[in-house]
């Protein structure tokens, strides 16, 4: 094996593990700016995941290529409607936002379940026809060495998520929204203060948060799994909570991390093919990604803080 | 509204939220038109109908209760133990492994041995991210997350590669315990209709009583809550937060372990390959939820949750109703337990009249410091 073919693998499975985690990472980088903790991003991610995945086998005939896109779209809908329970309950009914994620991550399996089982009389779903697939950038595909290593059978939704992350941090960080968003996470007595509407901010980071949950679970599903069981989603939403912590709250940081344990789990899942890799035990690619999250958690983050007011409720003075 | 004591109303919430919980349910079953009246009866039928069904039900209560207590203490000191899984599944394996290991030891000797080591484990597991928390500040939910899966994975590889073949039936399961190393009780056992119940019971009460203990009367369980109330302040008294938060760590981590070990020793006198999380785990999380993490609380929520998953599995059977709505059910009242402060507004806190000061009617003032001289208040305002 070559080594632009090495390379070529090793990026193309890096970005079909990263993609799932780079959108559900940055729904928790809004949800956590406006000061919600959402700890249930693994529960808004099966919600997605399931969702995706019924659309998919319902509508693969009708919408033939587009299906897995719209799968996405529907899945992050859902995923946007299941975060809601989080919003109503930790800013209007003042609950504790780690055991309302959990009640979200403890809901989410046994719902999909149920639904899948009331649907389809089986535990599980079929294989779906139309998944995301590998993709060729048209011309840049054709750059020699280059092209071949990151444009050529790549992962589309991976890309579409690196240039979202690009977007969302311009959002963040220069405009209005952006900065009002970040100033109900920081200070929302200040900010209420000032005339931002903290509960609103606060409804907006963690309905982001469940939409781009919901497309990953369900980017996921399509592009990864391809059907829908109750362990489709294990440890992926907790990961990408971990990315958001590791790329200290910011967009790109978030999707940063995210590539790194994209790139972590899929050694995992390649390392056999690979060189070297493939003479070390399974069990240790397969721990490596959840040992590197906290090597680097207690190594590197430093100082990193979380905006001031992330996790405490804000109960506007009557 | 309705008008209680203060001590009613730390009752009812949780009791509203059962039934708020079970309402869910109902009405989920109802849109796929499933019978939840039917559902529910099956469920309290074969859950409590017969001696069998009872002593399943406690059994399946021991190992939560030990969960249980594990994330008590864990949230006493402020933290979130969401590593229970991981915890129990270590102190499981350990213990299994000790009694396939030396099987002909006097049952005196192992079976306190095989108990020790699998609490040792599920300390060692929790102990790392109390540590890592103390020393670095790295948060403990994801700590704890990660170590979930690194045991979950470390321990089918354990078995797998590490153990000796001669444990193992298949690649899958080890043998079945020796009777030196087994919580199984015979006369128990058939008492209760030759349930899978087991001594681990016994050890899950004196477990309460000794949590109890701890929390209310030792400087231990005093510190641990200080920690947690204000870690600020409890510096400033004298302790020191980082023995605490690792001491606390172990402790709950000790018990998570137990709760593994009372499933391995007890129901299933083996151990056998996880592909994800065990449940104890999780369900050990909405246990001390429910039970507001005291130790009637716990024993109470404990039996509760039972009954809904031995009722469950008969519900499926019976009804045919998909067993996934009974965690539905438990997710629903845990939801209702995080927002109490809403559950709480259906209750008025009722002022008892004999202990107020002022006799109806009565006015305040004057020279009311508050009020200033000559301005009095009417005492429906004071109430106010």
């Amino acid at each position: 094996m070559d080594l632009t073919t090495i390379l070529a693998l090793i990026i193309s499975s890096t970005l079909v593990y990263s993609a799932p985690l780079i959108f559900t990472s940055l729904g928790g980088v809004y949800s956590e700016n406006s000061g919600i903790v959402n700890i249930g991003l693994e529960g808004i991610m099966t919600m997605g995941a399931f969702s995706a995945i019924v659309f998919n086998l319902t509508f693969a005939s009708t919408f033939g290529k587009a299906t897995p896109w719209l799968g996405a779209l529907v899945g992050g809908i859902v995923g946007l409607v299941f975060s809601l329970l989080h919003a109503v309950a930790t800013i209007n009914f003042h609950a504790d936002h780690i055991i309302s994620g959990t009640v979200l991550n403890l809901m989410a399996p046994p719902l999909a379940v149920f639904l899948v089982k009331a649907i389809y009389e089986k535990g599980q779903t079929e294989n779906i026809t139309a998944n995301f697939g590998y993709f060729s950038f048209p011309g840049l595909a054709n750059i020699p060495i280059v092209g071949n290593i990151f444009f050529k059978n790549t992962s589309l939704p991976a890309y579409v998520a690196i240039v979202l992350a690009i977007l969302l941090s311009f959002i963040l960080y220069k405009t209005r929204f952006g900065l009002r968003l970040r100033s109900a996470g920081e200070n929302p007595q200040a900010a209420d203060t000032m005339g931002v509407n903290v509960y609103k901010m606060r409804y907006a980071g963690v309905l982001i948060s469940g939409f781009l949950g919901g497309i990953g679970g369900a980017v996921f599903a399509e592009a990864i799994s391809g059907n829908f069981s109750v362990s489709t989603i294990v440890g992926q939403g907790f990961m990408a909570l971990a990315a958001v912590i590791f790329g200290k709250w910011n967009p790109i940081g978030a999707m940063l991390s995210s590539l790194f344990f994209g790139f972590a789990q899929s050694l995992s899942i390649i390392g056999n093919q690979l060189p070297v890799i493939s003479k070390i035990p399974a069990v240790y690619m397969q721990i490596a990604p959840y040992v590197i999250t906290i090597i680097v958690l207690v190594a590197f983050l430093g100082k990193s803080v979380a905006p001031a007011a992330d996790g405490i409720n804000y109960i506007k003075a009557k | 509204m309705i008008r209680v004591s203060e001590k009613t109303k730390k009752i009812l919430v949780p009791i509203t939220s059962v039934i708020a919980g079970f309402l869910v349910g109902a009405i989920i079953m109802m849109i796929w038109s499933y019978n939840p009246i039917q559902a529910y009866s099956s469920m309290f039928e074969s859950a409590l109908g017969n001696m069998n069904g009872i002593g399943e039900t406690i059994r399946e209560a021991t190992p939560l209760i030990f969960t249980a207590i594990g994330f008590s203490i864990a949230s006493t000191a402020g933290f979130f133990n969401i590593g229970l899984p991981g915890q129990a599944q270590a102190g499981w394996l350990t213990s299994i492994w000790i009694v396939l290991a030396n099987p002909h030891l006097p049952k005196i000797i192992l079976l306190p041995l095989a108990i020790i080591a699998g609490a040792f484990a599920g300390a060692v597991i929790a102990g790392i991210a109390g540590y890592l928390r103390a020393y670095f500040g790295t948060n403990e939910v994801i700590t704890t997350i990660m170590l979930n899966y690194i045991v979950l994975y470390s321990c089918q590889y354990l078995m797998q590669q590490i153990m000796p073949q001669s444990f193992r039936i298949d690649t899958d399961t080890t043998k079945t315990i020796s009777e030196n190393g087994s919580l199984h009780i015979n006369w128990l056992s058939e008492l209760f209709g030759s349930s899978r119940i087991n001594g681990g019971i016994f050890l899950a009460l004196i477990a309460l009583v000794s949590f109890w203990f701890l929390m209310k009367k030792t400087t231990l369980g005093f510190e641990i809550k200080a920690v947690g109330l204000n870690p600020f302040a409890s510096r400033y008294a004298g302790m020191s937060t980082k023995k605490n938060i690792i001491t606390s760590m172990l402790l709950s981590g000790a018990f998570a372990g137990m709760g593994g070990v009372v499933q391995g020793l007890g129901t299933y006198q083996n151990y056998f390959t996880q592909t994800t999380s065990v449940d104890i785990g999780w369900d050990g999380l909405s246990v001390s939820l429910l039970g507001s993490g005291t130790a009637w609380g716990i024993l109470i929520a404990a039996l509760l949750f039972s009954i809904l998953k031995i009722g469950g599995l008969g519900m499926q059977t019976a009804a045919g109703i998909p067993y996934e709505i009974v965690s539905i059910v438990i997710a629903a009242i845990i939801f209702f337990v995080a927002i109490n402060y809403v559950v709480g507004l259906l209750f008025k806190v009722k002022k008892s009249s004999e202990s107020h000061p002022l006799k109806k009617g009565e006015e305040i003032g004057p020279n009311n410091a508050v009020d200033g001289p000559d301005i009095k208040i009417p005492r429906s305002e004071v109430e106010n």
